[in-house]
């Protein structure tokens, strides 16, 4: 009898319940739309898309031939994959580094001088931009993968993020590391790095993903179009008076193709390196 | 002889504690002060980038600054994406997740993922769809013609109105799911038990939600503005690549307008572009102090 209530309930429930069900769904189709219509669109003609054509249509292939030809798609692509993966491993490893430091080493002055460098989380990009400019032309940085890294390699949030995290490291390994005669940097390497796998793996991700989608930066650091990123490709691909369309959607597939993988894959990195730094 | 070799293997770790952290925090220095004590420097000087002089007077660029026009135009136009979209995203977000938060809503994961989604593609390629798909042959205009609600397309794009109109929904769009994340964390950190006890004491849905989850979330609310004051100050994709700035300019935001003084259309007015970029960041700390005072209730 009690089962049966439970079950009228959970119904009951459920019924009520329906308009939410409703304005999800709704709000789900909104948010999902203009990347399927990405999809479809880089599958049809210029012709169809300005048709209003939303289905798949059978031009993919020569979408994609029109934008290897008109572009140096490859060396786009390739430039994007050297930049982000070099700022996501040298990222990662300053900024746990240093959380790690001030976490597990912490005192006064450190905290302090974390208290100094959070600052820079206030200061805006277009503010830095210039003097960085002209920082890396002055040290033959620009259209190099170090002009693009070097600005993006130690940041608070990372900073922050390892730091939050590491509390949770066990003290105790330590004592016993020292004792076993490890020396500290050992320790980092041989007992940190592997407990905090799980804030790497977050901290990788969204460091990867800002990466590959930074746009102001590059724009400033790569006037070469050979060291030009996707980002910068799919931009100047919309500079013409007449767009294509079709393969201008294809050009915007290829350059989100990374981020889609990792957010379908490693949605639950993604999820903790975005709110990583909050705890 | 003992208690000096401890004293030693202290005095090491600590030096190892200072070491760990000297690299990171020497690169924010070289790569973050450094250069916003340069901008600062460069915001008192005028010429091109090759030969600069001091200028004179000293508050030049400043000056020059409160007087043009465009730039006070591109101010405007931040405020305006940010008064009208950040309050709209930020309760959509709270409503998603309180919506989704529920245990008893099937699908939670396939909805929260669809709403999420939009963060899976880059600033500029979002930008671009919106843009082909607001074009006055786009997919909008032929989907409201079909509707009978419109005889002609609109041109979107072309007006100011609706130019900002559409940067503010793609920013809604784009944003939105992003924020919802960081309020579906804070949510899953109250205890189930602060709302059994709000029930025995006879609250209602909506007197839970803005009696007891509303102020259990304040720190993630308040952070959640900061991030959003700071990111739209500093809006320049969606700016660049949706709208161009156009039509004539009038969409165009604080970032951008700097951008084309210092890298953009041939000119190299690094000193007046220094002064504007001094006085984004003088906003985003301003509103980020207020913020946080606003916020700080422990008093």
């Amino acid at each position: 009898m009690t089962e049966k209530k439970v079950k009228y309930n959970s119904s009951a429930i459920q019924k009520r319940l329906i308009p939410t069900y409703i304005f999800l769904t709704i709000c789900s189709l909104i948010s999902v739309f203009p990347l399927f219509w990405m999809i479809t669109a880089a599958t049809n003609q210029t012709v169809d898309v300005s048709r209003g054509k939303i289905w798949f249509g059978s031009y993919a292939v020569e979408n994609f031939l029109n934008l290897l030809h008109s572009t140096n798609l490859w060396t786009s692509f390739g430039n994007s994959c050297l930049y982000a993966t070099v700022q996501t491993l040298l990222c990662i490893f300053i900024c746990s580094l240093a959380g790690y430091g001030f976490e597990l080493y912490h005192d006064k002055g450190k905290d302090i001088l974390f208290a100094v460098l959070l600052m820079a989380m206030m200061i805006p990009g277009v503010a830095t931009m210039i003097p960085l400019f002209t920082m890396m032309s002055k040290l033959h940085f620009l259209n190099t993968v170090w002009g693009f890294v070097l600005p993006a390699i130690s940041t608070p949030f990372m900073i922050m993020m390892f730091r939050q995290n590491s509390r949770n490291f066990p003290v105790d390994i330590m004592e016993a590391a020292r004792i076993d005669g490890l020396s500290e940097l050992m320790i980092f390497f041989r007992m940190y790095m592997p407990v905090m796998k799980s804030t790497y793996a977050a901290a990788a991700v969204i460091t990867f993903m800002n990466a590959w989608n930074a746009y102001l930066w590059p724009r400033v650091v790569m006037t070469d179009n050979r060291a030009q990123t996707m980002p910068m490709l799919i931009a100047n691909l919309a500079g013409g008076y007449t767009i294509d369309y079709g393969m201008l959607m294809m050009g915007v597939l290829f350059c989100s193709l990374p981020t889609m993988f990792i957010f379908f894959v490693l949605q639950k990195q993604f999820t903790e390196g975005i709110t990583g730094a909050v705890k | 002889m003992e208690k000096k070799s401890k004293m030693g293997l202290l005095a090491k770790q600590k030096a190892a504690g200072w070491l760990f952290l000297v690299l990171a925090s020497a690169m924010i220095i070289v790569m973050s002060f450094y250069p916003m004590v340069q901008a600062f420097i460069t915001s008192f000087k005028t010429g091109s980038s090759a030969n600069m002089q001091w200028a004179s007077p000293l508050f030049y660029n400043y000056k020059r600054m409160f007087q043009d026009k465009m730039f006070m135009r591109s101010v405007g136009n931040t405020f305006l994406y940010l008064i009208i979209q950040v309050p709209i995203m930020l309760v959509l977000a709270i409503l998603f997740a309180q919506l989704l938060n529920n245990k008893d809503l099937k699908f939670r994961g396939l909805f929260r993922t669809c709403i999420f989604l939009p963060c899976a593609v880059s600033l500029v390629s979002y930008a671009l769809i919106f843009r082909t798909i607001f074009a006055t042959q786009g997919l909008i205009n032929i989907i409201l013609m079909n509707l009978g609600i419109i005889s002609e397309g609109i041109n979107w794009l072309g007006q100011t109105n609706t130019a900002r109109l559409v940067i503010i929904i793609a920013l809604i769009w784009r944003w939105t799911g992003y924020n919802m994340v960081f309020y579906l964390a804070g949510l899953q950190n109250i205890e189930y038990s602060v709302y059994e006890a709000a029930k025995i004491d006879g609250a209602t849905g909506w007197k839970t939600f803005w009696y007891v989850t509303v102020p259990l979330l304040k720190p993630v609310i308040i952070m959640t503005f900061i991030m959003s004051i700071n990111g739209t100050l500093q809006l320049f994709d969606e700016s660049v690549n949706l709208t161009n700035g156009g039509p004539a300019n009038t969409t165009i935001t604080m970032s951008h307008y700097i951008y084309n003084n210092s890298f953009g259309q041939g000119v190299a007015n690094f000193g007046y572009a220094s002064a504007m970029s001094f006085f984004v960041f003088i906003l985003v700390a301003v509103l980020a102090a207020i913020n946080l005072k606003v916020g700080d209730t422990r008093d």
